[in-house]
């Protein structure tokens, strides 16, 4: 069969992995189908959610303070960097040797992926926010909680943005590997080909890529709805 | 269902020291890693061959697309859209997506690592060639440099601090990555990681994990260095100006971090 052709019954025969059950390799369980689809989607979604979460709790306000008093760029930085150097198997192998397997351990390891662009950015998005708005909010009487959350947050929002959607990437593809520390997730198709088969990695690999896009699509919907009409038009005229 | 979280296999430890601390899985076991260095020169090896490859390949193709639509505009929003999917993509799911096309091996790792770094590059040399200062550019055309010696002589040049800082990235990014190339079957460090169809043992995750870390880090002071060597002109301007210098290439590295 010619190049094109497999490729086409590959996906094909993934395809039908996706919607049809069918016995596993092993033989003894059922695998497959639309039911364990939905069910390891909502897996990785809780993880990826739950590692959103906690990324965004941490990084988010660490950001903006360290972005509203100017301080720590070197900290800001300097995570940034470092977590684009953590590779995510060795993290997860880290974890299974060293730390434990569970929910609230992969979920750390997944926020530890997440923090870094979302503190750097939100950093640098305070940073970035013109001056003479923080000393106009300041001249109005704005307390400097209020300076953060109603003129710093908004017109920060766009780049802080683009680091929550770097921060889904790397935790939603960490996310595909946390079946190496128990916790189920769509990667379980890729990863246990003993259990679901060619047919069963290549509908994995799929799910994973179709998630991930999906994840995309979402957060830059979401960026464009929090980027602040002012900044907009001073974009469009700049 | 996870078959994956796997007991330790004993073949793995066969001809080698066996010591308590082998036995007892210890933190780290100093005499094992000595007796056994030898099994990670080979991994870090084919890690090297993985990254240099695919950083190699991926900024020849980012800046092919960056100088093609330089003059075409109309080809940027394609181009960012094409390379934003393939960045999004999880590795190890395009790992086997790749699969059925390619089969097992380090060109299928390599193929999907270089997809990655295509949007990290291809931005980076994007946002350097849109900060070149009108000045120079109607410099250049005041002395009647045609399009292509403006690109060349002017533009580049003035862009390399952005398009090292892209590839800085996109290398340490990809050291990072390519552990997962063992699941394509494309070898590398996470040979290591998961050896012996294990992740449980401690010292040879320390070790595996500690020199792709330290990988990643040698690269960036490597490119660093090149930058200085490549841009002499950027230390000068810096020296003048430090503070706001410093905050403008960081914006730059996170604009550059980030599509």
């Amino acid at each position: 069969m010619s190049l094109p052709l497999a490729f086409l019954d590959a996906v094909g025969g993934a395809i039908d992995f996706i919607f049809n059950p069918r016995e596993s390799l092993g033989g003894g369980a059922e695998v497959g189908g639309l039911g364990q689809v939905g069910e390891l989607t909502l897996d990785h979604l809780e993880l990826t959610f739950a590692g959103l979460a906690v990324s965004l709790a941490v990084a988010l306000p660490l950001g903006l303070y360290l972005g509203h008093r100017g301080r720590g760029e070197f900290l800001a930085v300097a995570i940034g960097n470092a977590g684009r150097a953590i590779p995510e198997l060795a993290l997860i192998a880290f974890l299974v040797a060293y730390v434990g397997t569970g929910f609230l351990n992969v979920t750390i390891a997944l926020a530890i992926l997440g923090i870094p662009p979302i503190l750097t950015n939100a950093f640098v998005g305070v940073r970035q926010v013109d001056r003479t708005a923080v000393e106009a909010a300041r001249g109005m009487g704005m307390s400097e909680l209020g300076i953060v959350a109603r003129v710093e947050l908004p017109l920060a929002a766009p780049t802080i943005m683009t680091g929550v959607r770097t921060a889904a990437i790397n935790v939603v593809a960490t996310a595909t590997i946390a079946p190496l520390a128990g916790q189920l997730s769509l990667g379980d198709f890729i990863l246990a080909r003993n259990v679901y088969g060619d047919e069963g990695v290549l509908a994995g690999a799929i799910l994973v890529a179709l998630l991930a896009l999906a994840f995309e699509l979402v957060l830059a919907a979401v960026q464009r709805a929090l980027t602040p009409r002012g900044l907009e038009l001073a974009r469009e005229a700049g | 269902m996870t078959a994956l979280v796997a007991q330790l296999d004993p073949s793995f430890f066969r001809d080698r020291s066996e010591s308590d601390c082998i036995r007892e899985n210890g933190a780290f076991c100093l005499d094992w890693a000595l007796d056994n260095l030898d099994r990670y020169v080979t991994p870090t090896l084919e890690h090297l061959v993985l990254v240099v490859v695919s950083v190699a390949l991926g900024f020849a193709l980012a800046f092919a697309m960056a100088l093609l639509s330089h003059r075409r505009r109309w080809l940027v929003p394609p181009f960012l859209g094409l390379t934003g999917v393939l960045y999004t993509i999880p590795s190890l799911a395009f790992f086997f997506l790749l699969l059925p096309i390619t089969g097992r091996g380090a060109d299928t790792a390599i193929i999907a690592l270089t997809a990655y770094n295509l949007q990290i590059i291809y931005r980076n040399v994007m946002a350097g060639l849109a900060n070149v200062p009108a000045a120079a550019t109607d410099a250049g055309r005041g002395m009647g440099m045609t399009e292509r010696q403006l690109t060349w002589r002017v533009e580049l040049p003035l862009a390399l601090p952005e398009i090292i800082a892209g590839v800085r990235i996109a290398t340490v990014s990809t050291v990072a990555i390519a552990t997962l190339a063992v699941f394509a079957g494309g070898g590398g460090l996470g040979s290591e990681l998961i050896a012996g169809s294990n992740i449980t043992f401690r010292t040879g995750v320390a070790i595996a994990g500690g020199i792709a870390i330290a990988m990643a880090i040698a690269f960036d002071l490597l490119l660093v260095l090149l930058q200085r060597r490549l841009v002499p002109w950027r230390l000068a301007a810096e020296r003048r100006s430090r503070e706001g210098a410093r905050f403008a290439s960081l914006v730059r590295r996170v604009r550059g971090a980030v599509p």
